[in-house]
């Protein structure tokens, strides 16, 4: 079935809770109702014609203009190949979406990712708490806006560019030179007071 | 954590907390088990990843389009040619480019043979795992002859970068398609030569029949990929069913799993899908070398390639599963947002409710035959 096919039956069920299908943008895709997400997930996996048995991904996209992040479910029919990618829209400051583990176990660990790296809390999750970061660690860093803490536990997260202590070392290395070599540099000190003395006389 | 699964623990029974992991040689990388058993049983493993996360998304929003394809390789070093593609796909859907023919079969070329060594690699350690150690040797030995033909074709040997945004950095050597021919048909009698020494050898089938067994509609429902989901009984292959490439060009077969000493889905299922698998690699590349055909082996290209705002996948059959770029444009030199959504990761999601039941050794059976490779999974 194509998107457009399979984004009529999910209208036709759903009615405006589904939005238009994206203009196609390489991928269409097209935003829904965060309230109805998980309905429309097992509507997906469940009606027969559709079967969305296999969930490829759960992602997020922040976009800081329009002050959302974008949940994004992108979900495979191992049986009739088709694909469809749906998009829920939650409000940046308190990201809230239904959590969708109860309809695809795969979901589990995908949406620990994107509450650890986007802060979107899923709610109804077994178990939501961080995985790629640990526990105590403050901001979501897939955020356009998160700025680094400087550090963790007193580990830095910075250090001096490389250059810099390579040029370091090319001053000391040089300085040495000067110190072992003074008759090469000695003569014209030397020679300078000599014009400086007639004006003074 | 720790304390979270402390606080499941009934103080007054025998159950004790193992760590197993972080720097355990059979996690295949630094991967934490928090293992709650009863004696030799396990009650439940929860793993704790995260040790190799390198922010590898947010990089790809910072560096430029062709400035991500090194990182790729980063994010799973063991098979690095397939990360490389599905990148490279992703932006040429997102650039509406057009790829030449001969790029596409040497991007098929170098996959597969990079499918090849990454098996190897995962059945050798894995047979080192159960307690063989000679096999590995010998998986080690073939890898090495691919990776010096890599090493000839792209010059690296673990981190390709082989492929670009509209084909592939480098057209094949003088008188390499005669050393890869000569390279499969030792192969071949290798393959033969390494199931009779361990594939079918009776302690190694008595370790992995019936261990760990995930079943069918568990392996769809935990979105399991590649190896894993095929070893598990279910036909699914994104070369065979979302074509890209060069692949519909090929004949070739897809092993799955059918209970080949136990029942389906078993340790030893997900094990020998990968040596059937080597088999229909070789048989790829000498299609993809004979048809090859002449011409260019990248489009052109501009260096700042500024795609027009949009988004779009590119999806590969990875050795690990299927790896899914999700890129996202806005119509900057930049992408806007890079995801990579890989096997591992799904592999690992699935540990915590297959573990349940099983001895402490037969949890590196199951973790030996997911085929996990740390960086992917943290990424």
């Amino acid at each position: 079935m194509t998107t457009n096919e399979i984004h009529e039956r999910l209208k036709a069920k759903f009615g405006d809770d589904v939005g238009p299908l994206s203009e196609p943008k390489v991928d269409a895709f097209a935003v829904v109702k965060a309230e109805r997400i998980v309905e429309i997930c097992r509507h997906l996996k469940t009606t027969p014609g559709l079967d969305f048995d296999y969930l490829e991904d759960v992602t997020a996209i922040d976009w800081p203009k329009r002050n959302v992040i974008e949940v994004v479910y992108i979900a495979i029919s191992l049986q009739h190949r088709h694909i469809i990618k749906l998009k829920v829209e939650a409000d940046r400051a308190n990201p809230t979406v239904p959590s969708i583990v109860g309809v695809w176990k795969a979901a589990n660990w995908l949406e620990r990712e994107v509450y650890d790296l986007f802060g979107v809390t899923f709610t109804g999750h077994p178990d939501l708490r961080r995985i790629m970061l640990p526990d105590d660690w403050v901001g979501h860093p897939l955020r356009k806006d998160y700025q680094e803490a400087g550090g963790w536990h007193g580990i830095s997260n910075e250090r001096e560019n490389p250059l810099v202590e390579l040029k370091r070392l090319d001053d000391q290395r040089r300085a040495e030179h000067a110190a072992t070599h003074p008759p090469a540099a000695a003569p014209p000190p030397a020679a300078a007071p000599a014009p400086a003395e007639p004006p003074k006389a | 954590m720790d304390k979270l699964i402390l606080r499941r623990v009934d103080q007054n029974s025998e159950e004790m907390i193992l760590n197993f992991g972080p720097q355990h040689p059979s996690t295949h990388g630094v991967i934490n088990f928090l293992v709650q058993t009863d004696g030799e049983v396990i009650r439940t493993a929860v793993p704790d990843v995260g040790y190799l996360h390198r922010g590898i998304e947010k990089i790809g929003e910072i560096v430029g389009y062709p400035g991500f394809m090194p990182y790729t390789d980063r994010v799973d070093y063991v098979a690095a040619m397939f990360a490389n593609e599905g990148y490279a796909i992703a932006c040429e859907r997102l650039l509406k480019l057009e790829v030449p023919v001969r790029a596409q079969y040497l991007r098929a070329v170098s996959c597969e043979l990079c499918r090849i060594a990454s098996h190897l690699v995962s059945v050798g350690t894995m047979t080192m795992d159960i307690g063989a150690f000679t096999p590995m040797l010998h998986g080690i030995r073939e890898r090495e002859t691919i990776n010096d033909l890599i090493e000839e074709l792209c010059g690296a040997r673990l981190t390709y970068n082989y492929h670009r945004i509209g084909g592939v950095a480098f057209d094949m050597p003088e008188g390499w398609r005669d050393k890869v021919l000569a390279f499969l048909d030792h192969f071949d009698t290798f393959l033969k030569e390494f199931d009779r020494l361990i594939s079918f050898n009776e302690v190694y089938v008595k370790r992995l029949a019936n261990v760990a067994v995930i079943s069918r509609d568990w392996a769809i429902d935990y979105g399991l990929a590649g190896p894993n989901l095929r070893g598990s009984g279910v036909d699914w292959d994104i070369r065979r069913d979302l074509p890209y490439g060069a692949y519909p060009n090929f004949k070739f077969e897809i092993p799955v799993g059918k209970g080949f000493v136990g029942q389906p889905g078993d340790s030893f299922d997900r094990y020998y899908c990968k040596v059937l698998e080597m088999g229909e690699s070789s048989k790829i590349v000498r299609q993809a070398l004979e048809s090859m055909p002449e011409g260019e082996v990248i489009a052109k290209v501009p260096r700042k390639p500024k795609p027009e705002a949009g988004e779009a996948s590119g999806r590969v059959e990875s050795a690990r599963g299927e790896i899914a770029y999700f890129v996202v444009s806005d119509g900057t030199d930049k992408a806007y947002r890079v995801r990579a959504r890989t096997g591992s990761f799904m592999a690992m999601g699935i540990c915590e409710d297959a573990s349940p039941g099983l001895m402490i050794a037969d949890l590196v059976a199951l973790i030996a035959s997911l085929d996990v490779v740390a960086p992917e999974i943290d990424r």
